[in-house]
């Protein structure tokens, strides 16, 4: 090991430089809120005292406790059908923007789709509710076209919970595949139908697998912003089932019992971890 | 270039740095000017309606922050530096737990309308502490029954039994709080409030899951007085005045009743911080709301409504407005009507536990 020259120290020093704000930001911001977060999981909430003796009878209570294990359970299972069906929604609409819409009209087709998304999320959400409801635009067209002889309600219920989330998170998906899509060189599929593959073999072969990584990036992020949101299953859902997030809120909002409350968060930040660990494993993320 | 660049942008950030002062002090000029006061209030209290003539009478500025639930309110006081807040608004019934805290300032009571507040919302055994007064109520109201009188038939709404039946299977929208919702499924079980007990949740339980299974939604505020706008839910339970009175304008169907069972009696109070520096003004503010007038306005606020707990308001009301508020029913009402039930932590906990089960169900 040979000592480093002064040039060698001083881009040291300059990179540490760099790095610091960044350092700062993730301690002060991250870091600092992620252990005081587990410490209060580890505290207890005793009548209206806050008892700081080291106990994991948060944790116990969470697994004992079917109703609250259930939640999370209900979390992961609407976080998976929203990830997948957005996924689904999402593909066909990023591919036919990047290969059907002249490169001249992508920006605007792209601008046109996010648009929505200017609005706010909670008026979004409300605005579902409208359409969801007895008696609001989806009831109403399929009483006009006979479809249906009463007015029927859609929302209140898993399914609603899902359409507000799929609304927002197809877009986002768009984006990340998008963006894969138009990167990707036209040698390959030339190469493909040079080789004899049709279409449809081409795409199964060629173009689906080097999207994966954008499908992934895209489906991760879904899953996380999915997982831990609390506004869209708490006007949508109607309370029909509790997921993490809403039984968070239910600690603190109505018994200030954050000790608890860290627990479970807790609980949340470990599957978001378990998942990250595993697309960064399939996507060899250690490697790029 | 690069000089002119520099140039231009030196001469730039003078310029810019002179707005910023000049600024900085005409804000100074402003702010010396007009006096301020901070209040942490409910929604109904940031209707400019209500505010603005308290502001012109005394050439003040009235700084409105909203919140929602005392627990919040202690967090945001708690992270506050002493005196930054003078005037509360607070839940009828967390006034002991903050005047044991020792937030708020006695209030001279005979600077206060308090011989014009109804007897039942007078409440001196909660704003009171060793013979001094800290808070006074200001508005009050029922968890009871909010309805659409064209689609349910509003005798049935007098009776809480009728929920329970599948003639509304489908048809109800349940209040998300726990504590009214179970103090009325006990009025339904023929108990009081006040008997609830820990032998007793397993048998409300049962009752809950029957009530979730007529209900189409259970949700806080917005989302089930949406609900019974939209006609997505006929009648919400554990709603009332407060719920429908501001749609009324709209759907004049909407209408709220107090079962023959009983209903569940809120209050909001309003209180002076102890630490506040402009403990005057204050008064006068408490005062301006206590005022018929100001009741008045505070009853309509464009947020919600409730019942002014001053009975002089009563003059300034409409009748239209005090039809809303079911003026005339208020003494029968009150009669049949129990405060909101305050369970020890232990079983606090446990009535929490049954209601997550219940909404997990």
């Amino acid at each position: 090991m040979s000592p480093s020259t002064p040039r060698q120290s001083s881009t040291r020093a300059r990179a540490w430089g760099f790095l610091l704000p960044a350092l700062l930001w993730t301690g002060a911001f991250f870091l600092a809120p992620l252990v005081i977060m587990a410490l209060y999981s580890l505290w207890q909430r005793v009548g209206t005292r806050l008892v700081t003796e080291f106990t994991l009878v948060n944790y116990h209570d969470f697994f004992a406790k079917s109703f609250l294990l259930k939640s999370l359970l209900n979390s992961i299972e609407v976080t998976l059908i929203v990830t997948l069906v957005s996924v689904l929604l999402a593909y066909p609409l990023a591919w036919i923007l990047a290969e059907r819409v002249p490169r001249r009209w992508q920006r605007l087709a792209l601008i046109l789709a996010i648009l929505p998304f200017w609005t706010s999320y909670v008026v979004r959400s409300y605005s579902w509710l409208l359409v969801l409801s007895e008696g609001g635009i989806l009831s109403n067209l399929l009483l006009d076209l006979g479809i249906t002889a009463e007015p029927v309600s859609f929302a209140n219920n898993r399914g609603a919970t899902v359409v507000g989330f799929v609304h927002f998170f197809v877009m986002l998906l768009t984006l990340t595949i998008y963006a894969n899509l138009v990167q990707l060189s036209p040698s390959y599929r030339k190469a493909a139908a040079d080789l004899g593959a049709g279409p449809l073999r081409s795409f199964w072969h060629v173009t689906l697998p080097l999207t994966l990584p954008g499908i992934m990036v895209g489906a991760f992020l879904t899953f996380v912003l999915c997982i831990g949101d609390y506004i869209t299953p708490q006007i949508l859902g109607g309370n029909r089932e509790l997921l993490l997030p809403q039984t968070i809120m239910l600690q603190i909002a109505r018994r200030s019992d954050f000790p608890m409350a860290s627990a479970l968060a807790m609980v949340l930040m470990a599957v978001v971890s378990l998942v990250y660990l595993a697309c960064a494993r399939w996507l060899k993320i250690d490697r790029v | 270039m690069t000089s002119r660049i520099r140039g231009i942008t030196r001469r730039h950030g003078l310029l810019l740095g002179a707005a910023v002062l000049g600024a900085g002090l005409s804000f100074s000029a402003t702010a010396g000017a007009t006096e301020e006061l901070n209040a942490l209030v409910w929604c109904d209290h940031t209707d400019p309606a209500l505010i603005a003539p308290f502001e012109e009478a005394h050439g003040v500025k009235v700084n409105l922050k909203e919140y929602e639930g005392t627990g919040a309110a202690l967090a945001i006081v708690e992270q506050s530096r002493p005196g930054d807040w003078d005037v509360f608004v607070i839940d009828g019934v967390d006034v002991p737990r903050v005047v044991e805290a020792g937030l708020l300032a006695e209030l001279p009571a005979d600077q206060l309308p308090l011989n014009d507040i109804f007897d039942q919302v007078q409440m001196t055994d909660v704003t009171h502490k060793d013979g001094k007064m800290y808070a006074i109520m200001e508005k009050f109201g029922y968890n009871v029954i909010s309805y659409d009188k064209s689609k349910v038939d509003p005798a049935d709404m007098r009776d809480l039994t009728s929920l329970w039946s599948d003639k509304y299977k489908g048809r109800i929208a349940v209040y998300d709080y726990y504590i009214p919702l179970m103090d009325l499924v006990a009025l339904k079980m023929g108990m009081k409030p006040d008997d609830i007990t820990a032998d007793k949740l397993p048998a409300m339980k049962e009752e809950l899951f029957k009530l979730k299974e007529n209900s189409v939604m259970v949700g806080e505020v917005v989302s089930s007085t949406t609900a019974l706008a939209t006609g997505e839910a006929d009648i919400l339970i554990g709603g009332g005045e407060w719920a429908v009175a501001v749609m009324q304008a709209e759907n004049p169907n909407l209408d709220w009743v107090l079962p023959d069972q009983g209903g569940i009696l809120w209050s909001q109070s309003l209180a002076v911080f102890k630490d506040s520096e402009k403990k005057d003004l204050a008064l006068k503010f408490v005062q301006y709301i206590m005022s018929p007038e100001g009741q008045a306005r505070l009853a309509t606020s464009s947020c919600f409504w409730g019942m002014p707990a001053n009975k002089k308001a009563g003059a300034a009301l409409s009748d239209a407005q005090k039809a809303a508020l079911r003026w005339d029913e208020q003494e029968a009402f009150l009669a049949k009507s129990y405060r909101y039930f305050i369970p020890d932590a232990e079983l606090d906990a446990e009535m929490l536990d049954v209601w997550t089960e219940f909404l997990q169900h």
